[in-house]
C-alpha cells in the first residue's frame, strides 16, 4: 500500500489555482523531499495530505481520507508544520503530560530521552526557549510518537546551521527505520540532499519531477564546458545552461557520461541545480506560450 | 500493527476530553484565579466589617426571627452573588478568546497535529463555562462562606457574646443547596449565550468582543428606531436574566433568599420553552463551531 496517494488533487483560493490536478505517489519507508518555489502549492498539498483544508479529487492518506478523518489519522501521523507552533504559554512538562495524555503512540520515556540530551529544563515556559530549542523540543515529542509518516514543512527555518544540521541527524539516526515515512519540505535543499530517497519538485500546483536519488543520480549530468566545446555541447540537447565566471555549465538529462567527459569536467548536480533548471525552464516555457 | 491497535483501544475516550480540560486550565489561570481574587477582596472587606459585628448582632437580636433569618445570611447571599457574577464575566471573556487565541498563535497547527477531535476540543472549552467554572465557583462560595462564618464566630466568641443566633438563624446548608440549584440553572440557561460566543471567537479574525456583541446592539436599535418597539431588548434581557424569573419565585421581590429551598421552582424552571428552545440554539452555535474550527487556518 503506498503510503500516500493522490489523483488530480484541486485546491482554489478565489482565482488563485494552489492545486492544479497533482498526482502524487509516496511508497512507504521513503524520505521525500517536496521541492517548489514560493507559491508553487506545496504548503497546500502538505495541508490537504494532513487534513487540514479540504480539496478536491481524490486522497488517501495510509488508506484514510485525510478531510473526513483527520484525528483517526493523526494516531499514526506526526507532523511539524512551520517553526513556531508549539503553544508558547506551555510548560515542556505540560507538553510531555498533554501529548502522553492524548497520544495512545506517544513514548513520554523516549521524549524525555531526547530532551535530556538538550539544554531545554522541564520548567521552562516555550516562551522562555529559544527558537532553536523550541525546534529540539518539537523535535523530541514527533520523534517520541511512533508514528507510520511524519511530515515536516520548513522545519528548520530560522534555524541557524548547528541547529539545522542536528534537527537532520536526529531524525536519521534516532527516529529513521525504513518503515517510516518523512515527507519534508524546505528551501535549504542544498542540506538535505543526502537525507533523502526521493526527490520532487512541485511548481504552479503540479509536480513535475519525481524521482528517487539513485536515479537522480544516474539520470542527471553537469558539465563545465571548456569554451571551444559549447558548440559541440549544445548539440547534445542540455536542458538548461547557465555561466558562471564567464563558463557554461550545461546540465543534461540521460546523456553519455563519456561523451560529455570529452567535452568538460562532469559531475552530478545537486538538488539544487536541477530545480532551478527545470522551474527556469517551466518560466520560459509559460513566457512562450503567452507570446 | 497489532500491538498498537491493541494499546490504543486501551485508551478510554474520556482521556483527550480529560487532557483537553486541563489544558484549557493551563492556558486559562485566570479561571480560577479571578474567583479566588474576588473571594479574597470580599473576605477582606467582610473582615474590617466584623469590627461592628457584636454591636450589630445586638440591633439584630432585637427583630422578628424572619427579619434575623434575613439580616444574618445578607452578606453571605452577597458574596455568593459576587462570585457568581465574576464567574460569568470570566466565562465571556475565556469564550471569546477559545477558538481565536489559538488561531492568532498559530498553536491550532500543533493542537491539530495530535489525535484530538475539533469535535473534543469544542466540547471541552464548552465545558470549561458550562461545568468546571460552575463547580469552582461552588466550591470556592462555599469555602468563602464557611470562613466568613468562622471568622463572625470566632470576633462574637472573643467579644463575649453568644453564637447560637449566628448558627440556627444561618441555614448555610439550606442555602449551599439552592446555590447548587442555581448554578445548574444559570449554567443551563446561558449556555447558548456561551454556544454563541464560542462561535463568533472561532470565525471573527478580530475584535471578537465587538462580533459578539454589536450585531445584537444593532437589532436593538434598528427595532428601537424603526418599529418603536424593545421586543429584542427584552429577548436579550429574558436570555441573560430568565434563569431568575423561571427558576425561582420570591414572595418579595428584590430580598436575598431567606429560607432558599422553599423559593425554588424547578417545575417551572423546567417547562420554560425558554430553556429547551435556548439548549437547542446553544447545540446549533457548538455543531457550527466544531465545524468551522475544522476549516479554520491560523490568522
Amino acid at each position: 500500500m503506498a503510503c500516500i496517494e493522490a489523483n488530480g488533487l484541486r485546491k482554489a483560493f478565489g482565482t488563485t489555482i494552489a492545486l492544479d490536478g497533482l498526482d502524487l505517489r509516496v511508497e512507504e519507508g521513503r524520505i521525500l523531499g517536496l521541492i517548489g518555489p514560493n507559491g508553487a502549492g506545496k504548503t497546500t498539498a502538505l495541508n490537504a495530505i494532513l487534513g487540514l483544508t479540504p480539496y478536491q479529487g481524490e486522497l488517501k492518506v495510509l488508506g484514510r481520507d485525510p478531510w473526513t478523518a483527520r484525528d483517526q489519522l493523526m494516531r499514526d501521523v506526526s507532523f511539524i508544520a512551520d517553526v513556531a507552533v508549539m503553544p508558547r504559554w506551555m510548560r515542556v512538562s505540560q507538553a510531555l503530560d498533554y501529548v502522553a495524555g492524548v497520544h495512545p503512540r506517544f513514548d513520554r520515556a523516549k521524549a524525555e530521552g531526547f530532551l535530556a540530551r538538550t539544554a531545554i529544563r522541564r520548567a521552562s515556559k516555550v516562551r522562555e526557549l529559544s527558537k532553536g530549542m523550541v525546534a529540539q523540543l518539537h523535535l523530541a515529542l514527533v520523534m517520541a510518537i511512533d508514528a507510520r509518516l511524519l511530515v515536516l514543512d520548513e522545519p528548520t527555518l530560522g534555524l541557524d546551521i548547528l541547529y539545522r544540521k542536528q534537527f537532520y541527524d536526529s531524525l536519521l539516526n534516532d527516529y529513521f527505520d525504513r518503515s517510516r515515512t518523512i515527507v519534508v519540505t524546505t528551501h535549504q535543499v542544498e542540506e538535505i540532499q543526502d537525507v533523502l530517497t526521493d526527490v520532487m519538485f512541485i511548481n504552479r500546483g503540479r509536480i513535475v519531477l519525481d524521482c528517487s536519488m539513485e536515479e537522480f543520480e544516474s539520470r542527471y549530468l553537469q558539465v563545465m564546458v571548456n569554451p571551444e566545446h559549447v558548440a559541440a555541447a549544445r548539440v547534445l540537447n542540455p536542458i538548461h545552461e547557465r555561466q558562471v565566471f564567464g563558463r557554461s555549465i550545461l546540465l543534461f538529462d540521460q546523456a553519455d557520461r563519456h561523451q560529455l567527459a570529452a567535452l568538460g569536467d562532469v559531475r552530478t548536480p545537486s538538488i539544487a541545480d536541477l530545480f532551478v533548471a527545470v522551474i527556469s525552464n517551466q518560466a520560459g516555457e509559460a513566457q512562450g506560450a503567452a507570446q | 500493527m497489532t500491538t498498537p491497535a491493541s494499546s490504543m483501544s486501551a485508551m478510554p475516550a474520556t482521556r483527550p476530553i480529560y487532557w483537553s480540560v486541563r489544558r484549557e486550565l493551563w492556558e486559562n489561570r485566570s479561571i480560577y484565579i479571578a474567583p479566588l481574587a474576588a473571594a479574597a477582596v470580599a473576605l477582606f472587606g467582610f473582615l474590617i466589617r466584623t469590627i461592628t459585628l457584636p454591636h450589630r448582632m445586638r440591633a439584630v437580636l432585637a427583630l422578628d426571627p424572619a427579619k434575623q433569618r434575613q439580616a444574618v445570611a445578607l452578606p453571605y447571599s452577597a458574596v455568593a452573588a459576587l462570585l457568581i457574577l465574576t464567574a460569568f464575566i470570566v466565562g465571556v471573556f475565556y469564550c471569546l478568546d477559545a477558538l481565536h487565541g489559538e488561531r492568532r498563535d498559530r498553536s491550532l497547527l500543533f493542537w491539530k497535529s495530535l489525535p484530538v477531535s475539533d469535535r473534543t476540543t469544542v466540547l471541552s472549552k464548552a465545558s470549561i463555562s458550562l461545568v468546571v467554572l460552575p463547580l469552582l465557583i461552588f466550591a470556592i462560595i462555599l469555602a468563602t462562606q464557611w470562613i466568613m462564618l468562622l471568622l463572625s464566630s470566632a470576633v462574637l466568641l472573643g467579644n463575649g457574646s453568644s453564637v447560637a443566633m449566628l448558627w440556627t438563624r444561618l441555614p448555610l446548608f439550606r442555602m449551599s443547596l439552592g446555590l447548587l440549584y442555581a448554578l445548574t440553572a444559570i449554567a443551563l440557561w446561558h449556555a447558548p449565550l456561551y454556544g454563541w460566543l464560542l462561535l463568533v471567537s472561532g470565525w471573527a479574525r478580530r475584535a471578537t468582543f465587538l462580533w459578539a456583541v454589536l450585531p445584537l446592539l444593532a437589532i436593538t436599535v434598528f427595532e428601537g428606531i424603526a418599529f418603536r418597539t424593545a421586543h429584542f431588548a427584552s429577548f436579550l434581557k429574558y436570555r441573560l436574566i430568565g434563569w431568575f424569573t423561571q427558576g425561582f419565585d420570591f414572595k418579595l421581590p428584590g430580598t436575598p433568599p431567606i429560607d432558599p429551598l422553599t423559593q425554588l421552582t424547578p417545575g417551572k424552571f423546567l417547562s420554560s420553552p425558554g430553556l429547551w428552545l435556548g439548549l437547542g440554539a446553544a447545540a446549533i452555535f457548538l455543531a457550527a463551531a466544531v465545524r468551522l474550527r475544522r476549516y479554520r487556518e491560523p490568522i
